[in-house]
């Protein structure tokens, strides 16, 4: 329970999938001008990460892993798909897309009608295929985890886009130097939310951990790291180990 | 450019400047920001798209009589991730450290959307030659804005440019810091980039003031 609170808050502030990692930043920016659109691009994003974010997962870890081919029988053992992951990813998010778009158009028209436009758009959201992505570079555990991981971050998404359509909306009243009107202004101010959410870092780090650098995506360095640290432990147990054995003597 | 025509050089000069695809189209910004914090990481991920674009656009352009227009999307899709996927594997053999900085950002260059705004705009309707310079001029548009934002980040971030100290050493305090000169840690945090990139459309809008959006 603690581990799914953790990652739900961790995606949704510490690796804001806007201002943390520049995701989706394309339909970020083209459809923040209003509230009401950026609503309903927001709502579709967490729908489509919520759905292909696990079966993704599913994917991952009994197709592409290394070794994940195993319940086929142990002569598959070997077998590492990993390098297909992109192919495999975007065509389950395509399929996944069309799949929704029908299964919403036939049961409810009137959602259909405020997401439809945008689902189309959605196959091409870095920040689909970027929660797929990260959910593979991190390691997410369980299917339950990655469920989590895939809602919170479309959360994130959706706040974010959310706050820059509200300040698009505002700042139309104010007098914006003319070469920075439009996208630059909207750059400069998303620099600045980005700066704001920094301040979330700390929040769900402990004590000892250094912060996390979320563009470089450290998890591979920090589990190196890690396991450093581990076999620095067992040599000092090593170490000790011998010296008690020498004093014993 | 005596091989190229007027036209064709067009199609290479234009994205560089007044059609750029980060400034002015707003396509492909979501790996322009997140992997700029190095000039060498910018520079493999400008050249990565290069190839990508290009040789996508070639592909695309030579099956677009083929390809059934309800589906395109999906068979786009698959060409690129197929030209992604080499890049990763030519990355993770040749330069194991480096795809590991830019993590998944190059499978993001899937969904980058240069490329599918190239594809649909340029060479669902284009013959392979325009195309295939099409793809090297938006790359190039690209890359141009990869390096600057890299360029101005690693140097005022973290004082070197490639890794190679161009402004002396912080800790023995040489050059530069000889003076009293700090790094600006600022320029190493992710939003950054952004306020770059917003500086930089900042500037060429008050340059080419034909640029100017409407209010």
């Amino acid at each position: 329970m603690l581990e799914h609170l953790e990652l739900f808050f961790k995606s949704i502030f510490v690796d804001n999938m806007v201002f943390a990692v520049f995701l989706g930043m394309c339909s970020y920016l083209a459809v923040s001008k209003k509230v009401s659109t950026a609503v309903g691009l927001g709502a579709a994003v967490i729908f489509v990460l919520g759905v292909t974010v696990p079966l993704n997962w599913l994917l991952d870890q009994y197709l592409l892993k290394d070794g994940a081919l195993v319940w086929l029988g142990p002569e598959y053992a070997d077998y590492d798909l990993g390098f297909l992951s992109f192919i495999l990813f975007i065509a389950t998010i395509a399929t996944m897309v069309q799949l929704v778009e029908i299964v919403v158009e036939k049961f409810s028209p009137s959602l259909y009608n405020s997401l439809g436009i945008f689902l189309p758009l959605i196959a091409v959201n870095c920040a689909i295929l970027g929660g797929s992505l990260f959910m593979q570079t991190r390691e997410i555990p369980n299917i339950g985890l990655a469920f989590n991981y895939g809602i919170s971050s479309g959360i994130g998404w959706f706040l974010a886009i959310l706050a820059i359509a509200a300040i698009r909306e505002k700042i139309r009243y104010s007098n914006v130097p003319a070469p920075l009107r439009g996208l630059g202004i909207t750059f400069i101010i998303t620099g600045l939310m980005g700066i704001g959410f920094q301040s979330f870092g700390g929040m769900l780090t402990g004590d000892n951990e250094p912060p996390e650098e979320a563009t470089k995506a450290t998890v591979k360095t920090e589990k190196i790291e890690k396991e450093k640290e581990i076999k620095e432990e067992i040599e000092d147990e090593e170490k000790a180990v011998s010296y008690n054995e020498a004093i014993n003597k | 450019m005596a091989l190229l025509n007027k036209k064709d050089s067009k199609l290479i000069l234009d994205p560089l400047a007044d059609n750029n695809p980060i400034t002015i189209q707003v396509l492909g910004i979501c790996s322009a920001l997140a992997i700029t914090a190095e000039l060498k990481a910018s520079v493999v991920m400008a050249l990565s798209v290069l190839f990508v674009l290009s040789a996508g656009n070639v592909v695309i352009s030579l099956l677009r009589n083929i390809i059934p227009s309800k589906i395109r999307i999906i068979v786009q899709l698959v060409v690129v991730a197929a030209l992604v996927i080499i890049v990763d594997q030519v990355l993770k053999a040749f330069a194991y450290e480096l795809s590991k900085t830019l993590s998944v950002f190059v499978g993001l260059i899937i969904t980058n959307c240069i490329i599918m705004g190239r594809f649909e705009a340029f060479a669902l309707g284009n013959g392979p030659k325009k195309a295939f310079l099409d793809g090297i001029g938006n790359a190039l548009g690209y890359g141009v804005i990869l390096v600057i934002v890299g360029f101005f980040r690693e140097l005022l971030g973290s004082g070197t440019l490639f890794g190679f100290k161009v402004l002396g050493d912080p800790v023995t305090k040489t050059g530069l810091y000889s003076i009293g000169y700090e790094n600006n840690g600022f320029m190493i945090i992710p939003p950054a980039a952004l306020i770059v990139v917003g500086i930089i459309i900042w500037v060429q809008r008050s340059r080419n003031r034909a640029l100017i959006e409407e209010a």
